[in-house]
């Protein structure tokens, strides 16, 4: 009776519960693309490896490293691998089709991430051909792409125009990982360099250091940091997800901003749905009245109106979360361009629900509380 | 002196409501027995304390002084939360504008103060078939409310009353708001309840035709229980 009595409650003025349940919906909705544009941003960090280091210049990425540091970081103990490369920072044909692009070298740099996964034949053509470039399957989508199709990018950092092709396409191992990146030969770079600007060739702009175990990052990054200390370019090491976190922390206000956009939305929601619970009770004082006249109790009245509350709650919450999906894939095919990923997390599906049970719980609180304490004779005067 | 013979026994009681600074005395010490079976009928004009007294025997009020008992137990010192538990049992209410729930049918209308008695799904059924025969709206069953006119709202909320074989029945302006023919059918229903299965009645009523139902009539004026006047008397004769 109590299930049958909540649920016919809920739907008795039908468009004022379909309205709620509508924005109630929007607003799980909403929460929902906030809380993945946050994981997006931060699917860098995410994907980053515990046995992996990044060396950069102490003053400033911006600054480089010698190239003749790179022997000296593989004798240190501790260390397995080390790569090295540039952030390139080119336009392909006009600077709104941003993608991040580095130099690399290749055969490390590729065996120390081994996410990014690509055929043996075409890496083995990678390799072998100096202007050659590996391109994600997301630029491939994006641009139109495919094997062999010759690129040109604009330099910025390393002015000129540069001519590559299309060697390997890579696939991400996993969700988080970064499909709309392109790399090419560090070698190149260096070889124009020495040609074009001298002084600037033979030098990188970071390190990346696999350690033999994720135990020994902190005394590998100190020994290399320490190597360095007082030379013409001391270092900074630190793990990659450290490393990452930096470049985060220089949106750290818009990502807050966020974070409380998406918070806003379930306050108001939670004030939407308190205001038409307080409405229906309201309207139906009379009617709890009578039930207490039956013998009803405090309790039952607080179940029937919590009871309605997450009825419509869990409605327009459920409606939201599976929204979500097609509503995240528009949102990537729209603006997927400008992060690494986009995807829905199961996190971030538990966060919905339990924002929507939050919502429930909250608004039916204070109607609740005024149904339960109506005077009898009060109420009954109502429907009088 | 209490009187055991007595269903319900009202002993010097008293009532007052506060409205600001003001203290309105609506009932003053009152003391009143109805016989187990009786079909009390209460008069007397607006204001005078009728559905004061009504609300403190259904146990929906508590009395200011003086002690009421309805069967054994004495529920003018019963908390608020005992006194809904003691009223689902022992109290059948008939209001004026008969307050069914709307989303509710008939047949869930006169099952709703069975959910409290424990009774199984096939018990509850069998006793609100029979409640609903009593008052002729078997056929009836399925229909809301809204669907039903206000005589057969009103002869649902007397099955809703007595579904539960409550101690007493308590009554307030039944027939209020319904037309000559209904109030009829309303009233002939209630009189069988009290002669043919001796429920005790209680009812508060303004309507002449009602109150010459009564096996007893009281006549409440200013709070106190006085001899009804001639002009009403005459009427329900």
């Amino acid at each position: 009776m109590l299930l049958k009595l909540l649920w016919r409650n809920a739907f008795r003025h039908k468009l004022r519960t379909a309205l709620t349940i509508l924005g109630m919906c929007v607003a799980i909705l909403a929460f929902g693309l906030l809380r993945t544009v946050i994981d997006a941003w931060h699917s860098g960090v995410e994907a980053a490896a515990a046995d992996r280091l990044v060396t950069r210049n102490a003053i400033s990425l911006i600054f480089n490293l010698p190239l003749s540091y790179h022997e000296k970081i593989r004798a240190v103990d501790g260390v397995k691998r080390v790569s090295y490369g540039n952030w390139f920072g080119g336009i392909y044909i006009d600077e709104k089709n941003f993608f991040a692009n580095l130099v690399v070298e290749p055969r490390s740099y590729f065996e120390m991430y081994p996410e990014y996964t690509m055929d043996d034949f075409q890496r083995e053509s990678f390799l072998r051909d100096r202007k050659g470039c590996v391109v994600g399957r997301k630029l491939v989508r994006r641009f139109g792409w495919k094997l062999g199709d010759p690129i040109t990018l604009k330099g910025t950092i390393f002015p000129g125009n540069w001519e590559m092709v299309i060697r390997a396409i890579y696939k991400g191992k996993y969700d988080s990982t970064d499909e709309g990146v392109l790399f090419f030969h560090w070698e190149y770079l260096n070889e124009t360099l020495k040609k074009t600007s001298p002084r600037r060739a033979d030098n990188v702009g970071f390190y990346v250091i696999e350690v033999t175990h994720p135990d020994r990052a902190a005394q590998v990054a100190g020994e290399v940091d320490q190597m360095f200390r007082n030379s013409r370019a001391e270092t900074l090491t630190e793990t990659e997800r450290a490393f990452q976190m930096g470049f985060l922390s220089m949106s750290e206000a818009l990502i807050t901003a966020i974070r409380l956009i998406s918070l806003v939305v379930i306050f108001i929601i939670m004030a939407v749905v308190a205001n038409t619970m307080i409405m229906s009770v309201r309207e139906r004082m009379g009617e709890y009245a009578v039930l207490k006249t039956l013998g009803f109790g405090a309790l039952f009245l607080s179940i029937l109106i919590f009871g309605e509350s997450l009825v419509i709650c869990g409605l327009g919450g459920g409606l939201g979360i599976l929204m979500t999906f097609p509503v995240a894939d528009l949102f990537r095919q729209q603006v997927g361009d400008y992060f690494p990923t986009f995807i829905v997390k199961d996190v971030t599906l538990l966060l919905d629900a339990a924002a929507a049970i939050l919502v429930g719980t909250a608004a039916g609180i204070l109607p609740a509380w005024r149904a339960s304490r109506v005077r009898i004779s009060e109420g009954l005067r109502r429907l009088g | 002196m209490e009187d055991r013979t007595f269903i319900v026994d009202i002993q010097e009681v008293s009532k007052s409501y506060r409205r600001g600074a003001q203290v309105l005395p609506v009932l003053d010490r009152i003391s009143l027995g109805i016989p187990e079976g009786d079909f009390l009928v209460l008069m007397g004009p607006s204001g005078s304390g009728k559905s004061t007294l009504l609300n403190l025997i259904a146990g929906l009020d508590h009395v200011d002084e003086g002690r009421i008992r309805v069967g054994d137990l004495e529920i003018s010192s019963l908390s608020e939360s005992a006194l809904a538990s003691w009223r689902a049992f022992h109290v059948g209410f008939i209001f004026q504008f008969y307050n069914l729930i709307p989303v509710l049918t008939a047949f869930e209308n006169v099952e709703l103060p069975l959910t409290l008695s424990g009774l199984s799904s096939k018990e509850r059924r069998e006793h609100v078939e029979t409640a609903l025969r009593l008052v002729r709206l078997e056929d009836r069953m399925d229909h809301r409310p809204k669907q039903l006119s206000g005589g057969q709202q009103q002869r649902v909320a007397i099955a809703r009353a007595f579904v539960t074989d409550p101690t007493i029945l308590v009554a307030d302006e039944p027939t209020g708001d319904l037309d000559r023919g209904s109030a009829e059918e309303v009233l002939n229903l209630l009189e069988g309840l009290s002669s043919d299965l001796g429920k005790t009645i209680i009812m508060v009523t303004h309507d002449p035709r009602a109150a010459k139902r009564a096996r007893t009539l009281k006549y409440l004026d200013k709070g106190v229980l006085a001899d009804a006047p001639e002009t009403a008397l005459a009427e329900c004769l």
